[in-house]
């Protein structure tokens, strides 16, 4: 029974050194202290890596770590263990926290509430709980989805496109939404096929369901969530399925197959959320990334020989919906 | 639209099964050792990221395969030496430690992943085989006989799981130990190393288990790319009532169902998605509630054991 006993205590004190809330760091006052919490990885070719990607670019922008301290918690997919760190941040007093995931909602309403001088971004959503403290942010996935199915139609040879999502939800749903609309504009008898494999980090379904829409003649891909990786993997074993991608510039996972990615670019809303703040204005505004704005920008991968005509079609599908000659729905 | 049942879609299904199943297999083989030795180790999802980080690692850096899998089986015995140790020699609660081991699993190859490679990257693992004769036989062969050799592999243990413990005398202590320590004792056969090798073994199947998906099924590693796959075969186990040839049936099972809901998707079939990927873990669940299989567990399982206690 001893032997248990100590087995137990020495359990428990590993989970607690390894639980223990980091020790406030004492940065100098005129540093700006942003913290960011994560559902995903920072690397995960996607979603969390989108809002990495821009943070790191600010930092670099203002000057360092000096000016712009960041701190994260990253693979944050439970919950509770999320809310407990925005709650962690917001007490040490940092300047802004991120809240990356639209399953965050209900605790960032809870905690701002509590902390009325820090600001609080959460997303994607577009409910600041009509609190003058917190933003929301969404990103109109659909335009980019809309060029993706453009370029994607005028490309296909067997007529056949398989889309491999996550879960039907939020962005991942309206990326494809916005696909399936680009894709009927050029042609509507191509075929598009759509997968679900109900979770967002499950890669070994995610590789299973791109080989199948393969097996079925599917010769373009497109998904979204960190799990595509695997159908960007299945691509590539069979050598002449092309892919779109989209959050994140995913060219570099299959040089010569990934034709265009939607990349999300969070810079420009976070580096207007430190201004505001500094000039005192925590939030009640809700961003939402669009083609426009910038905050959406179709990068084409130099990696990939795309015929003059087909990139003509792409950027006038771009003009067009910054025009508003053409609206993708949701 | 494809007709739901033509040939093409049948291959195509069962293809998909026999992949999916590989995983899954070996770690619920490797499960089935420890099991039936009186282990219950829950942190076979926790080796299996570690082995599929390692392997993955030693393949980029290397390119060689061989090596790759070589990482995969060291991991899943030095992380089997944990386990026992743990539970064998400190006796400490079997599901309490096994979760610990999986918790650790899931940190150390997360960490090691993004100190090492930092990003998702892709390699060139073990390609599929196709098998002179058999793989020309029409259909069949498409099916069976054109996988890589990890694939292969996970199915050939079936039967190599069964006659090690059905026809060897090591077969035999393995399951008097899981069955009645205190008796096989008495006969001297020892209950610790017993339950050393059996966790062991199950732990290097469960290290292969990861290599199946990082070197072999997906070529990639990613944060958690195991998904919980390692509690699914925890729970194979139970349902293939401790025995290799039920696990295999459980697997395929699971698969099979798994792969035919991807394909409804694919054909557009007209049921909801959400119901769609329900459909496995359903089935699974009915099958686990209607059998019999509850009776079969080895008496001994979940209890540490000190000599003259009982």
């Amino acid at each position: 029974m001893f032997k248990r006993l100590i087995v137990v205590l020495v359990l428990m004190a590993v989970l607690v050194t390894a639980c223990a809330t980091p020790t406030a760091t004492t940065a100098p006052a005129e540093t700006f202290r942003i913290a960011v919490v994560m559902p995903s990885a920072t690397t995960d070719m996607a979603f969390s890596q989108s809002m990495w990607n821009a943070l790191t670019a600010i930092q670099t922008e203002m000057g360092g770590a000096t000016a712009l301290e960041i701190k994260y918690s990253e693979n944050m997919f439970n919950v509770p263990d999320a809310a407990t760190a925005i709650r962690d941040y917001a007490s040490q007093g940092f300047d802004v926290v991120i809240a990356h995931g639209s399953q965050y909602g209900s605790s960032v309403q809870e905690i701002a509430k509590d902390f009325p001088e820090v600001t609080f971004a959460w997303g994607t959503d577009v409910n600041t709980f009509g609190m003058n403290n917190v933003y929301a942010y969404t990103a109109a996935a659909e335009e980019g989805g809309y060029v993706n199915g453009v370029l994607a139609a005028k490309l296909t040879k067997s007529k056949i496109i398989g889309v491999t999502g996550p879960v039907e939800v939020g962005d991942a749903k309206t990326y494809i939404d916005g696909f399936v609309q680009g894709v009927t504009a050029v042609d509507p008898t191509i075929t598009v096929s759509k997968t679900w494999t109900g979770s967002f980090s499950d890669v070994a379904l995610m590789t299973e369901a791109a080989k199948t829409h393969i097996a079925a003649g599917a010769d373009i891909l497109t998904g979204s969530s960190q799990s595509v990786v695997g159908s960007i993997g299945a691509a590539k074993e069979a050598g002449n399925v092309l892919w779109f991608g989209t959050q994140q510039d995913q060219a570099s996972l299959a040089p010569a197959l990934v034709v265009a990615s939607q990349v999300y670019d969070w810079t420009g809303m976070v580096r207007e959320i430190i201004a505001s703040h500094k000039a005192g204005t925590l939030g009640g505004k809700t961003y939402t990334l669009q083609l426009k704005n910038d905050g959406l920008k179709i990068v084409y991968n130099p990696g990939y020989a795309l015929a003059a005509d087909i990139k003509a079609a792409g950027d006038k599908a771009i003009a067009d919906i910054i025009s508003g000659a053409v609206t993708v729905q949701p | 639209m494809t007709d739901v049942f033509s040939v093409s879609v049948i291959v195509g299904i069962l293809t998909s099964a026999i992949r999916l199943a590989t995983p899954y297999l070996y770690a619920a083989i490797g499960e089935t050792f420890a099991q039936r030795s009186g282990v219950l180790n829950l942190g076979v999802d926790g080796i299996m990221l570690v082995a599929a980080y390692g392997s993955f690692y030693v393949v980029l850096k290397t390119g060689n395969i061989w090596f790759g899998l070589l990482a995969a089986i060291i991991i899943g015995l030095l992380m089997g030496l944990l386990m026992s140790f743990i539970s064998v020699t400190l006796k400490a609660e079997q599901g309490i430690s096994g979760i610990g081991l999986y918790m650790f699993g899931l940190g150390l190859s997360s960490l090691l992943f993004k100190t090492t490679i930092g990003t998702v990257k892709t390699v060139t693992g073990f390609q599929p085989v196709k098998l002179p004769l058999l793989g020309d036989i029409p259909i069949v062969g498409n099916i069976f006989f054109n996988h890589s050799l990890l694939v292969y592999g996970a199915f050939l243990l079936v039967p190599l799981a069964w006659w090690v413990l059905e026809k060897t005398t090591w077969g035999l202590k393995i399951k008097s130990v899981g069955q009645n320590p205190a008796a096989a004792d008495s006969l001297g056969v020892s209950v610790e190393r017993v339950r050393y090798t059996s966790v062991c073994i199950g732990a290097i199947l469960a290290g292969i288990a990861g290599a199946s998906l990082s070197i072999s099924l997906l070529n990639l590693f990613q944060d958690n790319v195991t998904a919980g796959q390692g509690f699914i075969a925890v729970a194979l186990v139970y349902f293939g009532g401790w025995r290799p040839f039920g696990v295999l049936w459980g697997a395929l099972l699971f698969s099979t169902v798994n792969a035919f809901q991807l394909w409804m998707q694919v054909l557009g079939v007209k049921i909801p998605s959400d119901v769609a990927i329900m459909l496995p873990y359903l089935l699974t669940i009915a099958a686990l509630a209607l059998s019999t299989n509850r009776g079969l567990a080895p008496a001994a399982l979940n209890k540490p054991f000190e000599r003259g206690e009982s």
